[in-house]
């Protein structure tokens, strides 16, 4: 017998109280071999708001492009990471290596992406990709997004080396979210 | 994580997760439901094929939960106010097949309708016997129990004479980044629910009744708990590789 999954609801204005135990700002620890970057960002509503009741929730490889499971254990690969009252969120990690994707194509470095928060009845499921990596250019995901928009996609570098990436959950600059 | 794969000419590739039939999940835009107006995506989600990085996902069967974490109602100096419920159910997945050792992460308020957080600004007393968190990991069959109280119904400013029904939060991650689900269990025969814009942004009737808890004489305990039962559906996986989309 099939049934359809369980309906979505939303995470509510309250979550830190049941999801905050698992809250962290580094996703791999200090020893992990690969490149450390560090990530930072705010999250905006469509009126160009900061959100402070944002959920981030991150899902990555490892340096040599193998997740959790498949690397062993002392590379979770997962963090969740809440904005603060400004809507900025924060995560230090390692730059993933590259995972394979269908038909053998391999796909460019990417962070995935859950964003919860009270107003989305549903997690918003998104990709980071990192500035200045020219495999994005044959990204088999990247290629499925109109380009205008695979901006939203891409962190920035700043000038003292860390990551910039913003979500805007609506507008002109609405993050890309996908459905897999 | 499952290794699940076919083989396509000579590649391996992962079998997907379905997506759901229409109207049984909600959309973002849901305008009854206020916060959603200036917070929810405007543009239609892009399909995207099932790669390892949607078909892997974390695990925390590593993860250590305290001997109570599914007792809501242990760990304080006394009892804490409300009717004491037991929760049970199974977590499956769409072809029926449980979903073994998962982690479940349940928060709720108190009996009074008041939530241990900072934000909640509602007038109600706070319960120094309850913190309305819980965890559990689901057993080999899929199972989990959860020890409570039935969490009060609150205001809320969405509209005139706002007020949630009684509910509590769920959140499970199943075995990989495409099953992750947050939802909420109702109770049974709550007229509120008739009203509450959340709950009614699913459009299709039977699934939003599927959030609903039933009695469950099975799980009650004479002359202690009211059991309620509520099992929960992650999304089951494609069976062959001619289902892919898109």
């Amino acid at each position: 017998m099939s049934r359809a999954p369980t309906g979505s609801q939303t995470v509510g204005p309250f979550f830190k109280l049941g999801l905050s135990w698992l809250y962290t700002r580094e996703i791999g620890a200090a020893a992990l071999s690969g490149r450390h970057v560090e990530l930072r960002g705010h999250v905006y509503d469509g009126l160009g708001r900061p959100i402070p009741d944002a959920l981030l929730e991150f899902w990555q490889a490892d340096a040599n492009g193998l997740y959790h499971t498949e690397a062993g254990a002392e590379f979770m690969g997962f963090a969740r990471v809440p904005t603060d009252a400004d809507g900025v969120f924060e995560l230090r990690t390692v730059k993933p290596g590259r995972v394979g994707g269908r038909s053998g194509q391999l796909q460019a470095p990417h962070l995935n992406v859950y964003v919860f928060m009270r107003g989305l009845l549903l997690p918003l499921l998104t990709r980071m990709y990192f500035p200045d990596e020219p495999v994005n250019a044959e990204d088999p995901v990247l290629a499925l997004v109109p380009e205008a928009r695979r901006e939203t996609l891409i962190a920035r570098s700043s000038a003292a080396g860390v990551l910039e990436w913003d979500i805007h959950t609506q507008g002109d600059r609405e993050i890309v979210c996908f459905v897999a | 994580m499952s290794s699940i794969a076919v083989r396509v000419n000579d590649v391996t590739e992962p079998l997907g997760y379905r997506r759901p039939p229409p109207h049984t999940q909600p959309s973002y835009l849901h305008s009854a439901y206020a916060s959603t107006v200036d917070r929810a995506p405007g543009t239609a989600p892009i399909e995207i094929p099932a790669t390892r990085s949607e078909v892997t996902g974390p695990s925390f069967e590593s993860v250590a939960l305290a001997p109570n974490a599914g007792d809501l109602t242990a760990g304080f100096r006394g009892e804490p106010l409300g009717e004491r419920i037991h929760v049970a159910g199974r977590v499956l997945d769409e072809d029926g097949a449980p979903v073994p050792h998962t982690l479940i992460e349940v928060w709720q308020c108190n009996a009074a309708g008041r939530y241990l957080h900072a934000g909640d600004r509602h007038a109600a007393p706070l319960d120094p016997n309850f913190t309305g968190v819980g965890r559990v990991r689901t057993d080999a069959v899929g199972s989990y129990q959860l020890r409570t109280i039935k969490p009060g119904a609150y205001p809320w400013r969405n509209h005139y004479n706002a007020w949630r029904p009684a509910h509590i939060h769920f959140s499970l991650f199943g075995p990989a980044w495409s099953t992750r689900l947050i939802t909420q269990m109702y109770f049974p025969a709550d007229p509120l629910l008739a009203f509450d814009p959340i709950y009614n942004s699913i459009p299709d009737p039977a699934s939003r009744e599927r959030l609903v808890a039933s009695l469950d004489w099975d799980h009650s305990v004479p002359e202690y708990a009211i059991g309620y039962r509520f099992d929960i559906v992650l999304r089951g996986r494609y069976q062959t590789p001619s289902e892919h989309r898109p």
